[in-house]
Order: structure tokens, then C-alpha cells, then sequence
């Protein structure tokens, strides 16, 4: 299959980037300074991320779309307010997870933003369940891009004004030299920032205007590394078909008044978890010294008997220090418990953390 | 001091009488990204030509670090190992990885000099 490139991939090229392909898309891992300078740079001034290879689905609909939809994800989406955000999950019945991702009330409908490598898997299995009663459109004309970091705001303003406004997890549409983008406050880094989707014939000169104004292009490898300090699960390392959000640590993303009728996909599974817990949960792990474990490393107890297993590892570059995620079971997941990561044929000193490593505070109180 | 020698995995080596001076060189370097970690072989431990004589790791992945040559390990860089960004900043000078006494100076011999390693470096980066 031919390897698909996003509307962005000329700017990456000038830029320095070096390609990696993610998800059948030629992505920038990193563009000329590397890794740590970019990650820095998105914490200390505003990171721009190409994310089009995201799937941009919009769903149109009156309110018996939004009925359906609860059908699939635990959401209260009949009480969700125009323009508002949620983080949720596309389930099987056992609660085992198809994909992560961000649904927004909008005017005709709901627009979801699906992981780049299951958009269109996610497609289908929503066509399967909704029929032909709703129109859905994965959008391919649209790009989207993220901007991070504290001077984003700003920088986004000097050219959307009014994006200030915008409290976290909520969007608007925004008109800008005649066209119209829809701006979210959101991320994946544990900083302020947007995510702004844009038509594909608009996102270059876009991108070079954020430029101009003081942002930079920044990789799949700094995304990776910010999104780890932020203590974010990533699809395919701390998700997938076999975790269920109960053990992903996530049940603040299950909406409460949910719980108590269930009739989503997966209810009946997030229920019993939610009562009885789930035998093995994700916790935040950090490597004794400079030691890095990386995804698959195996975790022990002090008996030598294996107790999980680390879903992301790098090291991170604002903590100044390694950083991993994984699975232990329960009766470990208390932050502050002695675990030993097998390394390389040795094992080594790691404690249990709590999450995020690496906080910040999001806008909540703009208006 | 000898001419430096260049090995196919990436590593450099310069002799001083009996003792050799190993390291990655900068094109490793820069294929690897930035250094987060590094591993050294133990002072005292022998090891063997070609074989896995430690580990670098980026913020990506982690490489194992090969000796070019065989021999009984008297110097270990803990400079590197408490900050490994030192590598990516001097690999071919300060940035040394280890110091081996050498058994046979012969093994020096197929190892690249630096116009035949620039030349293969450039290729197997294409």
C-alpha cells in the first residue's frame, strides 16, 4: 500500500524533518534540533504538531443521534453541551478497547477525533451499529493541527481572535480569511494549547503564519515524550482490544450517571470493574537512577514473581529522568510500592508514582 | 598515538601502545538522536572482538555498543554515564566509551580507515 502523506509534508521536508511511517502516513519524528530541544521548547514557549493523520469524523443528526451514540459510549451526550468536549472510548462488550478519543457536541451533530492507526477500522464498526440513518463523513479534506505550550495562546489569538475565550475541552468555529476553522482547547502534551481542524488547501500557509509568529514544527518524538510526562495513554501501548478503561485507570472518563442503568457497549464488564476493581490497573513507574525500561519490559516483585508488564518507557527530558507506564496487579498499584524492572537480563529498583510526572494547569475560568 | 580506525558498527578506535580507546563515532551519533543513557562494560571483565560491550539509549531506543577489537577492560568514561548528553556533544574526543588492553594488535588491521568509513557511513545511511 502506498504510503500517504498529509497536506503538511512538503513544510516538514523544508524543515528538516526526519520521516518515520506511522500508521500507513509518512510522519516527522523530528525536524533538525532533535528530540529534547523540541519537547523543551513546547513547555517553555508553543509546539506545533501536524496530527492530520488523525481521523476527523463528523456525525450529523437531531437527538435521536445523540440517543444512539449513548448506545455505544458511556457518555450523559443528551446533556452535552453544544461546543463541549469529552474524552471516551469505542468498546467491544467485554469493555476491551477498539479506540480512544474526543467527542465534541456540534451544531448538526457530533464531531470525534479517532486515533490515526484505527480510524478506519472505527469507521466501519460505527457504520455496523448506527446503519444508514445518520449521515458520517471521515473527513480526508481537513487537516488538523495541535499548538502546545504557554505562548500558544497568544500566538493562536494574533491570528484567530477571540480563541482566548475558549475554556479547556470546549471548541467553537472560528472565521479566518474566509474560511472556517473549528478550534478546540485541548492536547495531548499536559500543556495549554489548541487543536484546530482546517481545510487541507489553507493548513500550509496556516502553519507558516504560526511560524512566523514564533512557534515551531515539532515531531512525533517530542509528542511521544511530552504526552508520557503528562501521564496520557498513547492506542496500541497502554490501550487496546485487551484493557478495558477500568483497568486503564480511566474511570473519570465514564460519565457517573451512566453507571447506574448501563446500556452502552461494555456496560455490564465497566459495572463489575468499577464494584470490584480490576485485577491488573496502570500506574505511573519510575526507574531507580538513569535506567530506561522500555514498552514489554517485564515487572517483578521482591519474590521474583512477575507482577506486570511496562506499556511506554522513555526518558523525559522535563523531569529530567527515566518515566514509564504499565500494568501491575492491583495489590501493587499503590504509589510509593517497590518494584524491580528486568532490564537487559538484570533487574532493577523502580517505585510506583503516581500520575501525571509532569503537571500543569489547564484553563478552566476564561468565562 | 596510532591513526583512528573505524569499525561497521559504528564505533572508533585509537591505540597507545597496548591500550585501545573506543568509542561511537559522531554519525552514530546523529543517526541515534539524543543520548539519554549509557551502559559500560565492567573494569576488570574481558571482552570479544564484535561482541556487545554495552548499550546507548536515545529517547527512542536503545543500541548495543560493540567493541572492535577484543581484550581485558581497564578504563570505563563515567563522565558519559552521568551525563550521557556528553556524547552527542564530543563522541570522537571527550565522549570515550572504554579502554581495553589489547591481546593482538592484528585485529586493528581490518578496520576502516577514516576515508573508507565516511565512505561507508554515507552509504548505509542512504
Amino acid at each position: 500500500m502506498e504510503i500517504k502523506k498529509t497536506s503538511l509534508n512538503k513544510l516538514h521536508q523544508i524543515n528538516n524533518a526526519k520521516f518515520v511511517e506511522f500508521a500507513g502516513y509518512e510522519m516527522p519524528i523530528q525536524y533538525g534540533k532533535g528530540i529534547i530541544e523540541e519537547h523543551k521548547f513546547t513547555r517553555s514557549h508553543s509546539g506545533i504538531f501536524d496530527v492530520s493523520h488523525m481521523g476527523q469524523l463528523f456525525i450529523y443528526g437531531d437527538e435521536s443521534l445523540a440517543e444512539e451514540l449513548e448506545k455505544i459510549f458511556p457518555l450523559d451526550l443528551k446533556n452535552l453541551k453544544l461546543n463541549c468536549s469529552k474524552y471516551s472510548f469505542l468498546m467491544n462488550e467485554n469493555a476491551g478497547i477498539y479506540d480512544d478519543l474526543i467527542i465534541t457536541k456540534i451544531e448538526q451533530g457530533f464531531l470525534i477525533i479517532l486515533n490515526a492507526a484505527c480510524k478506519d477500522k472505527d469507521f466501519k464498526i460505527l457504520s455496523n451499529i448506527l446503519g444508514t440513518k445518520f449521515k458520517m463523513n471521515l473527513d480526508n479534506d481537513r487537516s488538523l493541527i495541535a499548538i502546545q505550550g504557554p505562548k500558544s495562546v497568544e500566538i493562536l489569538n494574533s491570528i484567530i481572535n477571540g480563541v482566548d475565550q475558549l475554556n479547556f475541552m470546549t471548541g467553537n468555529w472560528f472565521d479566518s480569511e474566509n474560511q472556517k476553522l473549528f478550534v478546540t482547547r485541548s492536547g495531548y502534551t499536559g500543556e495549554d494549547g489548541f487543536e484546530i481542524s482546517i481545510s487541507n488547501d489553507k493548513v500550509e500557509k496556516f502553519v507558516e503564519n504560526l511560524i512566523e509568529k514564533g512557534a515551531q514544527l515539532i515531531g512525533l518524538g517530542a509528542r511521544d515524550t511530552l504526552r508520557l510526562e503528562a501521564g496520557l495513554c498513547l492506542y496500541g501501548h497502554e490501550l487496546d482490544i485487551n484493557k478495558t478503561p477500568v483497568e486503564a485507570n480511566l474511570r473519570w472518563a465514564i460519565s457517573k450517571s451512566r453507571l447506574s442503568n448501563g446500556g452502552f457497549i461494555g456496560s455490564k464488564k465497566i459495572m463489575n470493574q468499577m464494584q470490584d476493581g480490576a485485577n491488573q490497573i496502570r500506574v505511573g513507574i519510575k526507574p531507580e537512577g538513569r535506567l530506561i525500561a522500555r514498552e514489554k519490559t517485564k515487572i517483578f516483585d521482591d519474590q521474583d514473581t512477575q507482577i506486570g508488564e511496562i506499556t511506554s518507557g522513555t526518558f523525559g527530558p522535563s523531569v529530567n529522568g527515566p518515566i514509564a507506564m504499565g500494568y501491575v496487579d492491583k495489590e501493587f498499584s499503590k504509589v510509593d510500592t517497590k518494584i524491580f524492572l528486568e532490564v537487559r537480563g538484570k533487574k532493577h529498583l523502580a517505585n510506583v508514582c503516581a500520575l501525571p510526572f509532569y503537571k500543569k494547569n489547564y484553563v478552566k475560568g476564561v468565562n | 598515538m596510532s591513526e583512528v580506525k573505524f569499525s561497521k558498527e559504528h564505533e572508533w578506535i585509537t591505540l597507545e601502545g597496548d591500550v585501545a580507546t573506543i568509542g561511537i563515532t559522531k554519525h552514530a551519533t546523529e543517526m541515534l538522536g539524543d543520548i539519554v543513557f549509557a551502559e559500560l562494560p565492567e573494569k576488570g571483565s574481558n571482552v570479544e572482538k564484535d561482541g556487545t560491550a554495552g548499550v546507548v539509549e536515545s529517547t527512542k531506543a536503545a543500541s548495543d555498543v560493540y567493541t572492535p577489537v577484543s581484550g581485558e577492560v581497564v578504563d570505563t568514561n563515567q563522565a558519559i554515564v552521568d551525563d550521557p548528553s556528553k556524547i552527542n556533544e564530543d563522541p570522537e574526543g571527550s565522549a570515550w566509551f572504554f579502554k581495553l588492553k589489547m591481546k593482538d594488535q592484528s585485529e586493528m588491521d581490518s578496520l576502516m580507515n577514516k576515508e573508507e568509513y565516511d565512505k561507508f557511513a554515507k552509504e548505509s545511511a542512504s
